[in-house]
C-alpha cells in the first residue's frame, strides 16, 4: 500500500525542499521505492538539492497535460536506484496545473512507488493546495519562530478542510518536523522550545532537526543531507524521522555533533 | 532569574510563546465563525424557504459579540401578501378539521 506525503509549511525558507530530499533519500536507504515530486511550478529547486538539475527533460506539467509519459519524466537518482525525482516546470506558471491532471499523475505514481513525497511551494495558493490535495500524510515543517508557527497553524487548518481525505470525512494524518532547532538558544530562553511549539500546534512530533552547517554544504554539492553525511546531527535526525514515518518506535532526541577537543583546536574540517 | 537575566538579557522566548497563543486563539475562532455564519445562513434560508417563498437578496445574517453573549441576527424580508395567503390556507385547513 503506497503512501502519498505532502511536505508543507505555509512560510517559505523553513526547509521544505531540504526535508523532502532528506526524507526521500532516507526512505530509499531503508529499501523502499520512493518518488519525490516538486510542486513549486516556476520556482523549482528540488532538482538542484537532489543534484539532478542538468538531467531534467520533462516535468510534472508535461505529464499532467499528457505531453509526456510518466516514465520519460522520472529521473532516477544516480546514487540510489530506488529513488526518483519528478521535477516542476520552470517556465510555466502555476495555473498550468489542474486538479484532474495532478490526480492522474498521483494515481500513476501510487502504482509504481511505496512512497510519493510532494514538495509543496510556500503560500496557500494553487500550487500548495494541489500539492496537499491527494496526500494521505502531511509533514508540516516549522522553525521555532513565531511567523513560521503561525503559518503552520494556518496550514494545519487547510489540511483538515481542503484535502481529499478531509472532504471524505477521513482523518488526515499530520506530523510536525521542527527544523533549524538550536538547543543552546532554547536553553538561554531565546528560542521557542519543542514543548512550546507542540503545545501551540498540538500535532504529533516526527522529528527535531538541529540547525546544522552540514545542510548548506550538502545543498552546495547537490546531495540530500542523509547521503552527503549520514552521521551529522541533521542527517541522523532525518534518518530517525523517516523510520518513524514507517511506524518504527524510535525514541525522540535532539541529535548533536559532539566536537572532539582536537577538532575544536584545529577548527574546520579540511573537506 | 538565570545568569543571563542577571546580566541584563531578558529571555524573549516566553514573550513569543504568549503572543502566539493569544494570536492563534483569536485566528482559529474567527476562521471557525466565518464558516459558521455561512452554514447557518444557508440552513436557516432552506428551513424558511420550505414554508414561505423568500428572496435570497433580502436576507441578512450577522453576528455581534457583546461582553458575555453573542447575538445571531437573521433578518428575512417577507412579502406581506405571502403571509396572508399562508394564513388563509392554514385557517381553512383548521376549519375543516
Amino acid at each position: 500500500m503506497s503512501k502519498i506525503i505532502v511536505v508543507t509549511s505555509g512560510k517559505g525558507g523553513v526547509g521544505k525542499t531540504t526535508s523532502t530530499a532528506a526524507l526521500g533519500a532516507a526512505l530509499a536507504l531503508e529499501g523502499h521505492k520512493v518518488a519525490v515530486v516538486d510542486f513549486d511550478v516556476g520556482l523549482r529547486n528540488l532538482d538542484l538539492i537532489m543534484g539532478a538539475e542538468r538531467r531534467v527533460v520533462f516535468d510534472l506539467i508535461n505529464v499532467a497535460q499528457g505531453d509526456a509519459k510518466l516514465h520519460q519524466a522520472l529521473i532516477r537518482d544516480k546514487r540510489l536506484p530506488n529513488l526518483s525525482l519528478l521535477a516542476a516546470s520552470q517556465t510555466r506558471d502555476k495555473d498550468a496545473l489542474t486538479e484532474e491532471g495532478v490526480e492522474r499523475v498521483i494515481d500513476e505514481l501510487r502504482g509504481r512507488f511505496d512512497w510519493v513525497i510532494c514538495d509543496s511551494p510556500a503560500g496557500i495558493e494553487r500550487g500548495a493546495t494541489l500539492a496537499m490535495r491527494f496526500a494521505d500524510v502531511a509533514v508540516v515543517v516549522a522553525n521555532p519562530e513565531i511567523s513560521s508557527v503561525r503559518d503552520s497553524d494556518r496550514i494545519i487548518g487547510l489540511l483538515d478542510a481542503k484535502t481529499f481525505r478531509a472532504e471524505k470525512g477521513d482523518r488526515m494524518e499530520k506530523h510536525l518536523l521542527l527544523t533549524r532547532y538550536d538547543p543552546g538558544r532554547v536553553a538561554r530562553g531565546e528560542m521557542l522550545s519543542v514543548e512550546d511549539v507542540l503545545e501551540i500546534l498540538s500535532i504529533p512530533l516526527l522529528g527535531i532537526v538541529p540547525d546544522n552547517e552540514e545542510v548548506l554544504r550538502a545543498s552546495n554539492v547537490g546531495s540530500p543531507i542523509v547521503l552527503h553525511n549520514a552521521a551529522c546531527a541533521a542527517g541522523r535526525a532525518y534518518i530517525d524521522a523517516a523510520k518513524r514515518l514507517c511506524g518504527a518506535n524510535v525514541p525522540m532526541s535532539i541529535p548533536s555533533d559532539q566536537k572532539s577537543l582536537l577538532r575544536k583546536l584545529f577548527g574546520r574540517r579540511a573537506a | 532569574m538565570n545568569l543571563f537575566g542577571l546580566l541584563g538579557r531578558r529571555a524573549t522566548a516566553p514573550v513569543a510563546r504568549e503572543r502566539l497563543q493569544i494570536l492563534l486563539a483569536h485566528e482559529r475562532k474567527s476562521a471557525y465563525q466565518a464558516d459558521l455564519i455561512a452554514v447557518l445562513h444557508k440552513e436557516v434560508l432552506n428551513a424558511v424557504a420550505k414554508h414561505i417563498p423568500i428572496d435570497p437578496q433580502k436576507v441578512e445574517v450577522s453576528m455581534h459579540r457583546r461582553d458575555m453573549t453573542s447575538v445571531l441576527e437573521i433578518d428575512i424580508a417577507i412579502e406581506p401578501c405571502v403571509v396572508d395567503e399562508k394564513f388563509r390556507q392554514r385557517s381553512a385547513l383548521a376549519a375543516r378539521l
